[in-house]
C-alpha cells in the first residue's frame, strides 16, 4: 500500500511543480503551530474568577505572551494587585508556560526575582492542564500561601512561626508596592526594606529606625 | 569500490532518460549494469521492475536535482546521528543531499562524530561534514546549510523528495513536521493527494536507546499525532532548588535558574558562552559545598544546563543504518517499508520492537480537516451590506432575497447563512461558542471579553476578505461540539474553499480525485 503510494508519488511530482508554479499567491501569515492552536483554544475557553483578569500587551494576534492580574478578595493579600507574565512555548502543551511575577511581593512561594514555586508550573505539569488551571493555581497561592515549600525562606519562616507578623509584613509590603498610600516610599528606602524582611521583630522592638516607623504608620 | 563503480554505471544509463513505459523498463532490466542488478538477485520480478524504474531516477543528471535532493538535518546532541546518516545516505547512492546544522564543532563531539577532526573545532558542522563525505564518496553532491531549520523558507523544503531527520529536540521535530505536513493537501474525498506527500524519516538516540520511524503525511501518523510518546522533560521544583537541594543537579539548576537572575538581572544566560557556564559552575560548587553535596563538575554542569544526553556512537550507527535503509526503500519502492515506528533498547539485554501507530484522524497538523465550501460574500457572523431586505427566516437560516448594492445593481443571492452559524448546523461539527483563527490572526474570539471586544468588528466582514482573498485555505475553529449533555470542547481544522474564485483549485480537485 505504502509502496504503491510512493511510486505514484514520484510520478506525479512533476505535475505538482507545474501546478505550484502557476498557482496564485499564498495567503499572508505563517502557519500556526499545534501549540499556538491549542493555546488559542485554552484562551477562548478561559473561565476566570472575578478576581483575575487577562490582558494581551501585543494585541489580539499574539496570544503567546500575555499578562494575568490577580486581585485577591480574601486572605492575607486582600486588596493587593499582582501581575504575572506568561510566556508560552511553541510546543505548548508539551512544555509548561513560563510564568513570572512582575509585582514585587512578600510571599513564601514567590521570590523577589518573580520566580514562582507552583508545582504545576514545573514538576507536575501535564499536557491535560491548561492556562485556566495555572491561573487558578496562582490565585490559590494568594489565598493559601504555603510555608512548606518556600522560595522566599524568610517569609515562609515568619508565616510558620508568627502568622500575625506575617500578615502585617504583607500589609506593609503591599502598601509600599502599590505606591498609593506611600508614594514617596517607592524609594531606595522601601526597596532595601522590602529585600530585608527579617524574621526578628523589626517593627515591634526598640530598634525601629525613624524611617521604618514612618513606613509602619503610613501603611496603617 | 564495487559500489562506486556501480553507481557511475547507473549515472550513464540515466542519461538515456527515465520512466518510459513499463515494458521498456522490463527489457532494460536485463541489460543494465546498475546497482539494481546487484540487488536484483534477491528481488521478485515486480520489485525488480520497480527498483529499476526508480534507480534510474536516482541517478538523473544535475539539471533534475530538485527532484532528488534529500534534506537531512542534524543538530546539537544528535550531531552523531547526523554524521552517520550523511555517510550512510551518500554510500547508499543518493547523489544530491542537503544538510542543515546550526552548530559549530566542539571538542566533545570528536569521540563519535567521526567526520570531524581536531583542527575542525569551531567550524560549522554542516560544512565540514559535507566536505568530508564528498571527499570520500565519489559523485555525491552535498550542499551544506549553516543555519537553523527555521531560517529556511517553505520553498526550500518543498524542493526535496524526502526529508531525513537527525534532530535533537521535540521543538525542531515538531517544526519540521509541521512544514512537511503543511505541503499535504487532500482531495474532496479526504484522501491525501499523492503529489503533495512529503515523507520523512526520523531517527533519535539516547544512550543505549534509539528509535527510527517513517512519517508519510496523510498515511502514517505524523509527529504531532504521537507527541504523547515523548515524556515531559524532568524539571525540579523551584522550592527544592532554593531550599532543600539533595543532588548535584539541584545545585547546578539553582545557580542556573535562580542565582543567575538574582545577580545578572535581565541579561539571559547564554549556554554557548564559556564564561557564563563557568560562572554557573562556580556558583554550583559553592552551593554544593554549603549543603555537603558531592558530584558537581564542569562537564556535569554543561550536561544539566544544556540538557545533554549521553551519546553512544554505535547506537547512532544502528539507528542511522535503519533510517538510511528506510529512506532508500521509500524513495526506490524496492521493498515494503517499516510500519511505522522502530524502537531499539539496549539498556538491559537487547529489545527491538516495531509498533504500528495509528493516525489521529483529527490531527490538526496532518489531518484532512472538514471541507467547507462557501460563497465569497459569507461574512463571519453578521449579515452585511448597507441595505438589505430580509423577507423571512426559517430554521435559523437567514434568507436574504434581494440585496441592493451601493452601486444600485440588483443582485439575487440565496440562503446566505453566515459562517459561524453554519458551523453550528454542520453535521460533522455542531459547534457552538465558536472562535476562529487563520494563520496566526485571530478572526474572532468569543472569550475572554478583552479579546472578544478586539475581534468583534470582524464579524461584519466577509470571510473571503479576512482570509486575504485566497481561493482556499485552512482555518481553525474551536468551541463546544455536540448536542445537549454530550457537549465537549474541541478544536477543529477546516478547509475552506470559496466557490467560483480559482479555476486552478477546481482542476486540482478533479486531478486528485
Amino acid at each position: 500500500m505504502v509502496l504503491c503510494t510512493m511510486i505514484k508519488l514520484f510520478k506525479v511530482k512533476e505535475k505538482q511543480r507545474e501546478l505550484a508554479e502557476s498557482a496564485n499567491g499564498k495567503p499572508p501569515g505563517k502557519k500556526q503551530s499545534a501549540g499556538e492552536l491549542r493555546l488559542h483554544k485554552d484562551i477562548s475557553e478561559l473561565n476566570l474568577p472575578k478576581t483575575c483578569s487577562i490582558s494581551f500587551p501585543n494585541g489580539k494576534d499574539d496570544l503567546m505572551n500575555f499578562e494575568v492580574t490577580i486581585r485577591p478578595d480574601e486572605g492575607y493579600y486582600l486588596g493587593g494587585t499582582f501581575v504575572f507574565s506568561f510566556q508560552i512555548s511553541p510546543i505548548y502543551p508539551h512544555e509548561a508556560p513560563k510564568v513570572k511575577c512582575k509585582t514585587k511581593v512578600y510571599h513564601p512561594n514567590i521570590d523577589l526575582e518573580g520566580n514562582v514555586c507552583l508545582n504545576i508550573l514545573r514538576e507536575d505539569w501535564k499536557p491535560v492542564l491548561n492556562i485556566n488551571t495555572i491561573i487558578y493555581g496562582l490565585y490559590h497561592l494568594f489565598t493559601e500561601p504555603n510555608h512548606e515549600d518556600p522560595l522566599n525562606h524568610d517569609a515562609a519562616a515568619v508565616l510558620r512561626d508568627n502568622p500575625k507578623m506575617f500578615e502585617s509584613n504583607v500589609r506593609r509590603a503591599m502598601a509600599g508596592g502599590k505606591g498609593q498610600k506611600a508614594v514617596h516610599l517607592r524609594s531606595s528606602i522601601y526597596q532595601s526594606f522590602c529585600y530585608k524582611f527579617e524574621t526578628p521583630p523589626n517593627f515591634t522592638g526598640t530598634d525601629v529606625t525613624g524611617k521604618q516607623k514612618a513606613v509602619c504608620q503610613l501603611s496603617q | 569500490m564495487e559500489v562506486s563503480k556501480a553507481r557511475s554505471a547507473g549515472a550513464e544509463s540515466s542519461d538515456l532518460g527515465i520512466a518510459e513505459s513499463p515494458a521498456d523498463q522490463e527489457t532494460s532490466t536485463s541489460s543494465s549494469s546498475g546497482p539494481a542488478t546487484l540487488l536484483a538477485r534477491t528481488l521478485s520480478p515486480v520489485q525488480k521492475l520497480l527498483f529499476q524504474l526508480v534507480e534510474s531516477k536516482l541517478s538523473r543528471p544535475i539539471t533534475e536535482r530538485r527532484h532528488k535532493r534529500i534534506c537531512e538535518s542534524f543538530g546539537g546532541g544528535a550531531g552523531g546521528l547526523g554524521c552517520e546518516l550523511l555517510k550512510d545516505l551518500a554510500l547508499t547512492g543518493f547523489k544530491y543531499l542537503d544538510v542543515i546544522d546550526m552548530d559549530r564543532i566542539e571538542v566533545t563531539n570528536l569521540n563519535r562524530q567521526f567526520l570531524f577532526r581536531l583542527e575542525d573545532v569551531g567550524k560549522p558542522k554542516a560544512e565540514v561534514a559535507a566536505k568530508r563525505v564528498m571527499e570520500r564518496v565519489n559523485g555525491v553532491n552535498i550542499t551544506p546549510h549553516f543555519c537553523r531549520i527555521e531560517d529556511k523558507s517553505l520553498d526550500f523544503y518543498s524542493d526535496f523528495s524526502i526529508i531525513v531527520l537527525g534532530l535533537d529536540s521535540v521543538e525542531a521535530r515538531s517544526y519540521i513536521n509541521a512544514v512537511a505536513c503543511g505541503f499535504l493537501e487532500y482531495d474532496s474525498e479526504d484522501n491525501p493527494r499523492e503529489e503533495t506527500v512529503k515523507p520523512m524519516v526520523d531517527g533519535g538516540t539516547e544512550g543505549f536507546k534509539g528509535h527510527a520511524r517513517i512519517i508519510v503525511p496523510g498515511t502514517t501518523p505524523c509527529f504531532e499525532c504521537t507527541i504523547w510518546l515523548f515524556p515531559p522533560q524532568v524539571k525540579f521544583p523551584l522550592c527544592t532548588l532554593a531550599e532543600t537541594p539533595r543532588t548535584a543537579a539541584h545545585c547546578i539548576e539553582y545557580a542556573h535558574l535562580i542565582k543567575w537572575n538574582e545577580v545578572h538581572g535581565s541579561r539571559s544566560f547564554d549556554p554557548d558562552s564559556p564564561e557564563d557556564m563557568q560562572w554557573v559552575y562556580s556558583e554550583a560548587v559553592k552551593r554544593a559545598e554549603l549543603f555537603g553535596i558531592p558530584g558537581v563538575t564542569y562537564s556535569f554542569t554543561q550536561g544539566v544546563v544544556k540538557n545533554i544526553i549521553p551519546a553512544i556512537a554505535s547506537t547512532n550507527a544502528i539507528i542511522s543504518a535503519a533510517c538510511a535503509l528506510e529512506t532508500l526503500k521509500i524513495v526506490s519502492g524496492c521493498s515494503k517499508t517499516l510500519s511505522n515506528y522502530l524502537t531499539y533498547n539496549g539498556v538491559e539485554g537487547l529489545h527491538t520492537k516495531v509498533t504500528e501507530f495509528v493516525r489521529d484522524k483529527d490531527c490538526l497538523v496532518c489531518g484532512p480537516g472538514v471541507l467547507i465550501e462557501l460563497e465569497k460574500s459569507v461574512t463571519l457572523k453578521k449579515v452585511r451590506l448597507c441595505f438589505f431586505l430580509q423577507l423571512y427566516s426559517y430554521n435559523s437560516y437567514t434568507f436574504i432575497a434581494v440585496i441592493l448594492t451601493v452601486a444600485g445593481h440588483l443582485r439575487f443571492t440565496y440562503a446566505v447563512q453566515q459562517f459561524i452559524d453554519l458551523l453550528e448546523d454542520h453535521p460533522r461539527l455542531l459547534l457552538t461558542r465558536v472562535s476562529v483563527t487563520h494563520r496566526g490572526k485571530n478572526l474572532y474570539m468569543q472569550a475572554p471579553p478583552v479579546l472578544e471586544e478586539m475581534t468583534r468588528s470582524n464579524l461584519d466582514l466577509p470571510l473571503f476578505e479576512l482570509m486575504g482573498g485566497v481561493a482556499k485555505d485552512v482555518i481553525h475553529v474551536n468551541g463546544m461540539a455536540g448536542k445537549g449533555d454530550k457537549k465537549q470542547s474541541c478544536l477543529r481544522k477546516l478547509r475552506v474553499v470559496f466557490r467560483g474564485v480559482d479555476v486552478i483549485a477546481d482542476i486540482d480537485m478533479a486531478g486528485g480525485a
